[in-house]
């Protein structure tokens, strides 16, 4: 498997997600600086947190124009692999590859603590290393995380099993109103969506950071064994 | 502007006194120019020449065999194994943070992340140290507020994670609050950066943001007092941008990683200015500016401003000739300025051009060699008696709720929890996890543990106490992880040296901690001195912040696995270790409880701290350890409770001695003292025997509520308790936590 990361001015989580996939596979992903403008030859693609162009304008809204995010969306309509984690999400919704926008936290402040998770996608690599229905922790570290679409894409989202990860209680119970569970006021206690291939996936906490016991557990891990294990 | 005389008049209103200007005149022979005067009073501000400071800083230890540059550098760094450097320091960025909270703290971070990887390392952790005023005063809502969002919107940015940190309240800092920002890097021994300029000739290199009017004058004002006018001075703070910085930080470590770097500066207080003077004057070289090629943001600037400029993220560089083409390209792909304005010289001088014409042309030898320096008077300082311990008015299961529900005592999970601890993906042990943050060392075993310390109220009442004190809690802090202590940063804050009381404070201070770190091998490092920290109110009196000698620390752990935090676990036995003798002068309790503020602090005793300390470090290296947490604030019963909150597990616990009245032997703040958890009680409390170290048992962790006697309160009910000062104070009501009333207590 050829994963690459992509970097944009401002991205700071791209050596957290390149630490995952070495825990996982032993091997470093390459980096992608944005001024590229060809992905080929990688199986997966990489989009990590971080503030590109200082998240000045609309979190995501400047990468989305960069000339990399153009062979990500040739890369995406050809069926590649592509993953957005918190700035990446926020990237993707902008880029229109996945639906939605994140907004600013429900509460007005930058978010840093753990959640829990709740798995409900299907058919896709990104859940496959869990059980439908299993909760995992997860740190989250956002200002704009804040799920919304229209009601309709929400049933949409929801009817065809393309919610892939909701805020959950440590006992997987979702509760859309508890400032203390769904603390971003995500739409539906949204964290994680998927593509209408299932093949695109952003979400706005990081399982990359909770990957080793000595950095407090490993509940991020399936998230990269279920990927190692479909693009081998 | 309009050229305003350079004359005595305008000398006083750039902060010289009149016996530092003659200085100037005799040095130039001649009357300064505008650019001249102002390059004078930044370069003999407090901030920047430490005039009143230095005579004393002398004084600190400073060397170790692991220590490889000390104070001098803009930063220090030690050794910490496997060819690697930990490069820290600690800066204050207080005056700007009560004008105008957000950007004053965000560009204290962003100030001591630069210092760090001027000199070649990656920032891997941010702390601080925060002390804001009462509660209940009218600013004090705004300026929390304010500067969490500050240092947060910075850190998160950059994708440095804040780790660690401290926060008090006392009245004292109402209109003074203190922002003390500390940033530790990692580095390759062999690829430390310095800033002495050398080579004749050698271009001059401008990197990084534009210049713009701001923060002029910026390192002056923080060398005056607080009055009613400072609010008009906020042009004079700076605005930070961290995105542009994070891009100045890739930049630079790209570049560096060549060899085209000879030495490098950043631009903080005072600009250009103090980083060309340094560079030159550490070299023994000249320099030459032309500001016809500074990038700047404004149009129409003069010499003064640009000079005197306080813009963000920018570094002075002096570069390999035959580089400088491939460090533009690195520049560019950044997309930041890259400007040569300048070259370095034989003339001994600093002579800056604009528009063709000579603004400035100083001899750098007595501009820094005629500095002024002041050996500033002191007084005998009226210590206070001991305390006779007053009677328990409430017991100690109120005594407990109110101190864990107050300002001081409460969780402060609401402000760690806006900044980004885990970002770069090796922190160990995040905020409240452990008596000191954790931090692995990318591609070892290694960790960094690190810290931030300082207990005021003890300072105010005997000041070497103060230094000393918070020397010692700084490597107990880092000696509960397990991690060897090895070094120290300090950031000195003070109100005004020109008060003898005050000025006996700093004195007094500062050989607190020198003994202090002489006794634990703990040298200075590197570190900074924030004075004038008083506020002149419209009546004219003075109000002078409560003496916050802040430490920060970092020591090493060889194997990062062995580190312990301070949850309490879910079975083991819990051992004091140090003794008590029932120090309740200046504690916690009596503050919150009876609300006196009186008696001598705890005493400190070196060789105790030492042998103490030792001990807990090897029990914890040999694996006896579950957790550990050292008692400080409030005393033992707090530290048991937060160790039974953070681990959401409760704990029995057997009646303190017979000799010490139930609540003083709970709430004293003797020094030297650990809790251990361990599930080896006997091996270890056979082990301090023989080595002399004084333990207890007192009792066993486990249940779901900390039992003592008849008390028995859940830990859930901590918990809330605990959680419940922020939210309320900040404006969020939580469900159904009450505040604990004084009035309620019988």
């Amino acid at each position: 498997m050829k994963t690459g990361i992509v970097v944009f001015p401002g991205t700071n989580r791209e050596r957290d997600m390149a630490q995952a996939f070495r825990v996982v596979s032993g091997k470093t992903p390459q980096m992608l600086w944005h001024q590229q403008d060809n992905v080929d030859g990688l199986d997966l693609i990489v989009l990590p947190g971080g503030f590109s162009f200082g998240d000045y304008l609309r979190s995501g809204a400047m990468a989305a124009h960069s000339p990399i995010m153009k062979a990500v969306r040739q890369f995406a309509e050809k069926g590649g692999y592509i993953l957005g984690v918190c700035n990446g999400f926020q990237i993707l919704t902008e880029s229109q590859l996945l639906p939605g926008a994140l907004l600013r936290n429900a509460g007005q402040r930058f978010l840093s603590q753990d959640c829990h998770l709740k798995v409900e996608g299907r058919d896709s690599i990104f859940t496959s290393g869990w059980k439908h229905g299993d909760v995992f922790r997860a740190p989250m570290a956002h200002g704009d995380g804040n799920y919304t679409a229209a009601p309709d894409v929400l049933d949409r989202l929801e009817g065809e099993g393309r919610v892939a990860f909701r805020y959950c209680t440590a006992e997987g119970h979702v509760k859309d109103s508890d400032e203390h569970v769904n603390m971003n006021g995500s739409a539906r206690s949204i964290a994680g969506v998927l593509s209408e291939n299932r093949r695109v996936c952003g979400l706005m906490p990081h399982p990359e950071n909770l990957t080793e016991e000595i950095l407090g557990g490993t509940d991020g891990l399936p998230l990269f064994t279920g990927i190692m294990e479909a693009l081998g | 502007m309009t050229a305003a005389p350079v004359d005595i008049e305008l000398a006083r209103s750039f902060g010289l006194k009149d016996d530092e200007y003659e200085t100037v005149l005799n040095i130039m022979g001649r009357t300064p120019s505008l650019t001249e005067l102002g390059i004078f009073s930044v370069m003999w501000s407090e901030h920047c020449s430490y005039k009143s400071s230095r005579l004393h800083l002398k004084t600190l230890p400073t060397k170790a065999p692991w220590v490889i540059h000390g104070p001098g550098e803009n930063a220090g760094v030690i050794d910490i194994g496997e060819g690697l450097a930990a490069v820290f320091k600690m800066e204050s960025h207080n005056h700007p943070s009560f004008i105008e909270p957000y950007q004053g703290a965000a560009t204290g971070v962003g100030g001591i992340l630069r210092d760090v990887f001027t000199m070649g390392a990656r920032p891997i952790a941010n702390l601080n140290a925060l002390r804001f005023g009462d509660p209940s005063h009218k600013d004090t809502k705004r300026v929390v507020d304010g500067v969490v969002r500050g240092i947060g919107g910075y850190g998160n940015c950059m994708g440095v994670p804040t780790v660690g940190g401290e926060v008090n309240f006392h009245s004292s800092y109402n209109c003074n609050p203190l922002v003390n920002a500390m940033t530790v890097g990692l580095a390759r021994q062999d690829r430390i950066f310095l800033s002495a300029a050398a080579g004749v000739g050698n271009p001059v290199v401008y990197v990084g943001s534009k210049t713009g009017r701001d923060g002029i004058h910026g390192a002056t004002m923080s060398s005056a007092e607080f009055d009613s006018e400072s609010s008009s001075k906020r042009p004079t703070v700076q605005v930070g941008d961290p995105f542009t910085e994070k891009l100045l930080l890739e930049a630079c470590l790209e570049l560096m990683a060549t060899d085209a770097v000879i030495s490098i500066q950043d631009m903080g207080a005072a600009g250009l200015t103090s980083s060309a003077v340094e560079m030159a004057s550490k070299g023994g070289v000249g320099i030459d500016l032309d500001l016809d090629h500074v990038p700047q943001r404004e149009a129409n600037m003069q010499a003064y401003e640009m000079m005197l400029s306080e813009s963000q993220e920018r570094m002075l560089m002096v570069l390999r000739p035959d580089r400088t083409e491939a460090a533009r390209k690195i520049f560019e792909k950044w997309e930041l300025d890259f400007a040569i304005v300048g070259k370095l010289t034989d003339s001994g001088r600093i002579t800056v051009r604009h528009n063709g014409k000579v603004e400035a042309d100083i001899p750098l030898g007595p501009l820094a060699d005629e500095a002024p320096i002041y050996d500033r008077p002191t007084m005998k300082y009226e210590r206070q008696p001991a305390l006779v311990p007053p009677a328990d008015p409430c017991g100690v299961e109120k005594g407990l709720l109110r101190l864990l529900s107050s300002a001081n005592g409460a969780s402060r999970a609401w402000i760690w929890n806006q900044y980004d601890s885990g970002v770069g993906g090796q922190t160990v042990q995040r905020p409240g996890g452990a008596d000191a943050a954790i931090v692995r060392v990318e591609g070892t075993d290694r960790g960094l543990a690190m810290t931030t310390d300082c207990t005021p109220r003890y300072g105010q009442a005997d000041p070497y106490i103060g230094g000393a004190q918070a020397v010692l809690e700084v490597w107990r802090n880092l000696t509960a992880t397990g991690a060897k202590p090895l070094a120290m940063t300090d950031n000195l804050n003070f109100a005004s040296p020109e008060n003898p009381r005050i000025m006996t404070q700093f004195v007094e201070a500062v050989k607190g901690i020198g003994d202090a770190g002489r006794a634990l091998d703990f040298p200075v490092v590197s570190g900074n001195v924030s004075l004038y920290n008083e506020t002149r109110g419209d009546d004219g009196s003075v109000t002078a912040i409560q003496p916050a000698p802040v430490i920060g620390g970092v020591g090493v752990l060889e194997d990062v696995q062995k580190a312990v935090g301070l949850a309490m676990p879910q079975d083991g036995e819990l051992l004091l270790v140090g003794e008590t003798k029932g120090e309740l002068g200046q504690s916690m309790w009596l503050k919150e409880i009876l609300g006196r503020e009186e008696g001598a602090p705890p005493a400190v005793d070196f060789a105790a701290e030492r042998q103490n300390g030792d001990f807990v470090r090897e029990q914890i290296q040999k694996g006896a350890v579950e957790a550990c947490h050292d008692v400080a604030d409030g005393g033992l019963i707090v530290a048991l409770a937060e160790m039974a909150m953070a681990g959401n597990v409760g704990c029995s616990l057997e009646k303190g001695p017979d000799a010490l009245p139930e609540h003083v032997f709970w709430f004293a703040e003797d020094q030297a003292r650990y809790v251990l958890a361990t599930k080896q009680a006997d091996a270890v409390v056979k082990a301090a025997q023989a080595a002399g170290v004084p333990v207890r048992r007192l009792g066993r962790a486990g249940g779901n509520a900390l039992k003592l006697g008849d008390m028995a309160v859940p830990v859930q009910h901590l918990r809330k308790q605990h959680a419940s000062f922020f939210p309320r104070f900040m404006g969020k009501q939580e469900d159904d936590a009450p505040v604990v009333h004084l009035d309620e207590l019988p």
